[in-house]
């Protein structure tokens, strides 16, 4: 649990950030325009929105000319699979202690 | 890395409901077993886990009861590392004891969701988490 990076978890909180990046993922590279477009989103609150992804490393960005394109980078995402690896061993662990509890509240 | 499909956890014990129930809910007994707590059967109230702080974590989750189905359900969200995610707790009574279901996922779908209006929850990405990793592999 203890290196678990918080900046990840909490850029991935936000679900307009979550649907940024898992559209990176499913269709590849783009530029924050094509992001922007008919996405309910103004351009400014995108970029921001790349800007926190790119931060803790889950997009990268290209610049060619005016243009910044992005894509997603999901190696990134380790720490919150090694987190959910965490919680289902943590909890095998505390539901068994649950049934050894029971058992004592027997005696 | 091996992605954790669904963390669900079913088993049947042999005690009754009432007793698993007591085990769940009553403070100083899911001390025993889960973490320290303030934990109350109340819906609504908030409360914390605690546990042993370790290095860049406090050890504390911040809750708040969502269900309580005396003898049969029990929910509460689970709050850490800015992800609320939610514990469910089934109870069904059988011949022998009882069947408890713990299910930790279903995250929070958010309100505030606002990029091509999706309404795009934990769960969904969650899901679509599993199809991305594989793909590193």
């Amino acid at each position: 649990m203890q290196t678990v990076p918080d900046a990840l978890f909490k850029s991935l909180a936000d679900p307009t950030r979550r649907a940024l990046f898992e559209r990176l993922s499913r269709e590849g590279e783009q530029t924050v325009r094509m992001l922007t477009d008919n996405s309910g989103v103004s351009q400014p609150a995108v970029s921001k929105h790349l800007g926190v992804l790119k931060h803790v490393g889950l997009v990268r960005a290209r610049h060619t000319g005016r243009q910044t394109h992005y894509r997603a980078h999901p190696r990134a995402l380790a720490p919150l699979v090694d987190w959910m690896s965490y919680y289902s061993r943590f909890w095998h662990d505390r539901f068994d202690r649950l049934e050894d509890f029971l058992k004592r509240m027997d005696q | 890395m091996t992605p954790t499909r669904s963390l669900v956890i079913e088993k049947e014990l042999p005690h009754a409901p009432e007793k698993v129930w007591r085990a769940l809910t009553q403070g100083p007994l899911v001390k025993e077993w889960l973490m320290d707590n303030d934990f109350q059967p109340v819906v609504g109230h908030r409360f914390k886990f605690r546990s042993t702080p370790v290095p860049n974590w406090n050890g504390i989750i911040d809750s708040e009861v969502l269900v309580v189905e005396p003898n049969k359900k029990l929910s509460y969200s689970w709050g850490s590392f800015g992800l609320e995610s939610v514990v469910v707790w089934t109870l069904t009574a059988t011949e022998g004891g009882t069947l408890v279901r713990m299910e930790h996922s279903g995250f929070r779908s958010d309100q505030d969701a606002a990029y091509k209006g999706a309404n795009y929850g934990w769960r969904k990405f969650i899901g679509n988490l599993e199809r991305v990793v594989a793909g590193l592999q």
